[in-house]
C-alpha cells in the first residue's frame, strides 16, 4: 500500500507578464487501489498539477508538498520521480528522433527496475501489451511517437503504463482527441493496470465521457487552481448534466449551485 | 519550499544564447567573416529542372563573372591562376569562414605535408611518386581555388594500386598524421583496377593545415570502399577534394566521417563514365562548439543506367558549432535510366549550433528510373529530454540514446568491424564532452 500525498500545493509559472500563480493550495491524497478523477474547465490548473507531480521544470512550486510514502517528491529529479513509481501519461507526447520504440521501452524499463528485463519474457510482454492496445507490431521498429496519430500516441502512453507498472499513474487528458473506439481501448488498458491492485490512479479529464469506462472512487472539481468540490462518482454524473457553469461565479470558492438558465 | 536541482532547472529554461554571429535565421546572408559588403544570395532551389544552359564545356563552363546555375558549369582547372582570389561571396564558399582557412586559399602551401604511412594487405601496391607520374590527374581536376592551390604545391603523391582481380584480404589503412600548422599540400591517388575488391581507410589525425587532393579511379567491374576519417586535433584545418571516376559496372562506396578539427571541408564527387555503375556516398559528422564541418558533394550522372544513393547525417552541439551539407546531383541529358536519391539529416542537440543543408537536384532528362532528395534538421530539445526522463531514464542516458540511434545508421554501413567499434567509441566521447 502506497500513498501519494499533495498538501496545500501552490505552483506558479513565468509568463511574459510576470509570475503567475496557477495552483492556489491543492490538497489531495491518493492511495493504492484508488481512482481519483480531477475534472474542471479549461485553464483551471488540472494539467499543471499533472506536470508538477512529474517534475516539469516549467512549473515552480512556491509552497506546499508532494510526498510518496513520506518521501519528498519535490526534491527528486524528473527521472528519480519516475523510478520512485510516478508515471505521467502525457497530454501531448513528443516525438523523439533516433530512438526506436523497442529500444526506448527496454531502456526505460531497465532504468525503472534497476536491472534489464529478462529478454524472453520482456519481448513477449511487449508484444502482448501491444496487441491488447491494438498497436501494430511494426510500431516497435519506429521511432518514439514519430509520425504517430494522436490516438496512436495515447495508446503508446498506456502501453508504457502497462509495461512499467508504476505505483501511481497520472493520466493527463488521455481521453482528449480520442474517438469512441480508441477511448474504449485506452480505458481497458488503464483498467487492466488498475486491476493488478498495485496502482493508484489520478485521472485528469475535461469530459465525463471517459468516466463511463473508468470508474472513479473520488471526483474532485478544479476551478481556478483550487478544488472547489469533492465527492464520489455521483458528482461526475451531476457534472455531466450541469457542466461547469455553476462554478463560474465562484472564483475558486465552493458555492452553492447557481441557478442556470 | 521547493528545492529544484540545477539539473532540472536547466531543462526547459529559455535559451540565453544569442544566435550565431553573422548568420541570419534564413541562412542566406553571408558571414561578415567573409563579406566586405555582403550581398544577399538566395539559396539554390531545393529542386529544379535545369534548362539546356547546363550542357556546355565540361572544364571551363562557368565563365568569370557569369554565374552559372548548373553544377556542370563550374570552373575546373589544374592552374591556380585560373581561380580568382576568394572573397567568400562565391556560391561554394559562402558558408566557409575564410579567415579560419589559415592561408590554404591565399598562400603558397610550403609546409610539410602530413606524414603518410600505409598498412596494406598482400598484393596491394603502395608507391610514393613525383608530380610527373602519369597517374596523377587521371581522376581529378580541381574545382575550387583551395584544391588548385594544393595541386600546384604538392611535391610528392602516394599512389595506392589494387591490382586487377585482387580481392584484398583486409582493408588498406592509410594513416595521414599531421604535426604542424604551416599550410601544406597533400596528394593521394587510389586506383582500384578491373574486378578488384578492396576497402581503403584514410585516417586523418594530428594537427595540420592542409589542402588535400584525393583521386580515386574505380575501373570496370571493381568494387571499392573509401572511408575518409577526420579525427584531427582541435586546431587542424583540412580541405579535401576527393574525386572518383567510375568505370563500367563499378561499385563505389564513399564514407566521410568528420569529428575533429577546427575547420574541415570535404568535397567528394563521383563521376560516372560508363553505364552500370553504382555509388553510395555516406557521411557522418559531429560538430562541437566552435567547429566548422562542411561537406559538399557532387554526383555526376553523365552516362545512362547508373545508380547513386547519398545519405549524410550530422549531430551538432555547443555554441557556434556549424555544419554545412550541400549535395549536388546532376542527371545529364545522356543519363537515361538513372536512379538516384540523396538525403541529409541533422540533429541539433543544444542551442547556439547551426546546420545548413542544401540539396540540389538537376534533371536534364525525363527518362529516368527515379530521382529524389530530402533534408531534415531536427532538434533534441528539453521536451524530448523531459519525456525520456519522465520514463525514468537519466539525462546522460537519454542524450546518448538519441544520438547513438541517429548516427548508428551510418556507422553500421562501414562494414569494417574495428572501425565501426572505433567510431562508436568516438561518438561516445563526443557525447561525454557535452556533459558538464
Amino acid at each position: 500500500m502506497s500513498t501519494l500525498e499533495i498538501k496545500d500545493l501552490h505552483v506558479s509559472i513565468e509568463t511574459e507578464q510576470g509570475t503567475k500563480e496557477i495552483l492556489k493550495g491543492v490538497s489531495l491524497t491518493i492511495k493504492t487501489g484508488e481512482t481519483h478523477a480531477i475534472m474542471g474547465p479549461n485553464g483551471s490548473g488540472k494539467s499543471t498539477l499533472a506536470s508538477t507531480i512529474a517534475g516539469h521544470p516549467r512549473y515552480t512550486v512556491t509552497s506546499g508538498s508532494i510526498t510518496l510514502d513520506g518521501e519528498n517528491v519535490l526534491e527528486m529529479s524528473v527521472d528519480e520521480r519516475a523510478r520512485a513509481g510516478v508515471f505521467l501519461a502525457m497530454q501531448y507526447p513528443v516525438e523523439v528522433p533516433g530512438v526506436t520504440m523497442t529500444n526506448f521501452l527496454r531502456t526505460a524499463k531497465t532504468a525503472i527496475d534497476g536491472e534489464a528485463p529478462a529478454l524472453r519474457t520482456w519481448t513477449k510482454d511487449v508484444k502482448a501489451a501491444m496487441e491488447q492496445l491494438r498497436i501494430d507490431a511494426d510500431f516497435a521498429q519506429r521511432n518514439v511517437n514519430e509520425g504517430f496519430s494522436g490516438g496512436e500516441k495515447k495508446r503508446v502512453e498506456i502501453l508504457q503504463l502497462e509495461l512499467f507498472k508504476p505505483k501511481f499513474a497520472v493520466l493527463d487528458e488521455t481521453d482528449s482527441g480520442l474517438d469512441v473506439d480508441a477511448l474504449k481501448v485506452v480505458s481497458e488498458g488503464v483498467n487492466r493496470a488498475h486491476a493488478t491492485g498495485n496502482m493508484g490512479t489520478l485521472l485528469i479529464t475535461h469530459y465525463t465521457r471517459i468516466l463511463r469506462y473508468i470508474k472513479p472512487d473520488f471526483v474532485h472539481v478544479f476551478v481556478d487552481g483550487k478544488v472547489v468540490e469533492e465527492g464520489g462518482p455521483e458528482l461526475a454524473d451531476r457534472l455531466e448534466e450541469e457542466g461547469y457553469d455553476r462554478y463560474a461565479a465562484g472564483a475558486g470558492v465552493a458555492v452553492a449551485p447557481a441557478v442556470q438558465a | 519550499m521547493t528545492d529544484i536541482t540545477t539539473e532540472k532547472a536547466r531543462i526547459g529554461a529559455p535559451s540565453a544564447q544569442p544566435f550565431i554571429n553573422g548568420f541570419t535565421e534564413e541562412g542566406e546572408s553571408l558571414s561578415p567573416i567573409n563579406a566586405g559588403d555582403a550581398t544577399t544570395t538566395t539559396a539554390a532551389p531545393a529542386a529544379g529542372p535545369l534548362g539546356g544552359a547546363s550542357v556546355k564545356s565540361h572544364s571551363h563552363g562557368g565563365g568569370v563573372g557569369v554565374p552559372d546555375s548548373s553544377r556542370a558549369g563550374r570552373l575546373t582547372s589544374y592552374n591556380l591562376a585560373d581561380f580568382k582570389p576568394l572573397t567568400g561571396l562565391e556560391e561554394d564558399w559562402r558558408f566557409t569562414p575564410l579567415k579560419r582557412l589559415r592561408g590554404l586559399h591565399n598562400e603558397a602551401l610550403t609546409g610539410a605535408a602530413p606524414k603518410v604511412s600505409v598498412n596494406a594487405p598482400e598484393g596491394v601496391v603502395v608507391e610514393t611518386v613525383g608530380r610527373d607520374d602519369k597517374r596523377v590527374g587521371t581522376a581529378a581536376i580541381p574545382e575550387d581555388r583551395v584544391s588548385a592551390n594544393g595541386w600546384e604545391n604538392f611535391t610528392e603523391a602516394t599512389v595506392i594500386t589494387v591490382p586487377a582481380e585482387l580481392q584484398a584480404s583486409s582493408e588498406v589503412s592509410v594513416l595521414i598524421n599531421g604535426s604542424g600548422t604551416e599550410a601544406s599540400a597533400q596528394h593521394i591517388v587510389i586506383v582500384a583496377e578491373r574486378f578488384s575488391k578492396s576497402v581503403v581507410v584514410l585516417d586523418h589525425q594530428g594537427t595540420a593545415v592542409v589542402s588535400e587532393n584525393v583521386e580515386i579511379v574505380v575501373e570496370d567491374g571493381a568494387e571499392l570502399s573509401v572511408i575518409s576519417l577526420q579525427e584531427w586535433n582541435d586546431d587542424a584545418v583540412h580541405a579535401s577534394s576527393q574525386q572518383a571516376k567510375l568505370g563500367r559496372d563499378a561499385k563505389f562506396k564513399h564514407i566521410v566521417v568528420s569529428l575533429g578539427g577546427d575547420l574541415v571541408r570535404v568535397t567528394p564527387s563521383t563521376r560516372f563514365t560508363a553505364p552500370g555503375a553504382e555509388a553510395e556516398m555516406l557521411g557522418l559528422y559531429y560538430a562541437d562548439a566552435g567547429q566548422h564541418l562542411e561537406q559538399r558533394l557532387f554526383v555526376d550522372h553523365a552516362v545512362a543506367n547508373c545508380k547513386s544513393n547519398v545519405l549524410y547525417k550530422g549531430a551538432l552541439q555547443g555554441r557556434n558549432a556549424h555544419t554545412v551539407w550541400v549535395g549536388d546531383v546532376l542527371i545529364r541529358k545522356e543519363a537515361e535510366g538513372t536512379d538516384t536519391y540523396e538525403a541529409n539529416r541533422n540533429l541539433v542537440l543544444t542551442d547556439g549550433a547551426r546546420a545548413d543543408s542544401v540539396p540540389n537536384l538537376e534533371i536534364e532528362t525525363g527518362l529516368i528510373e527515379g530521382a529524389g532528395h530530402a533534408s531534415a534538421t531536427g532538434r533534441f530539445d528539453d521536451e524530448h529530454l523531459f519525456y525520456l526522463m519522465a520514463r525514468g531514464i537519466p539525462e546522460d542516458v537519454a542524450r546518448r540514446l538519441v544520438v547513438r540511434g541517429f548516427l548508428n545508421e551510418i556507422i553500421q554501413k562501414i562494414k569494417v568491424p574495428a572501425l565501426e567499434e572505433r567510431l562508436t567509441e568516438a561518438v561516445e566521447r563526443e557525447l561525454a564532452a557535452s556533459e558538464h
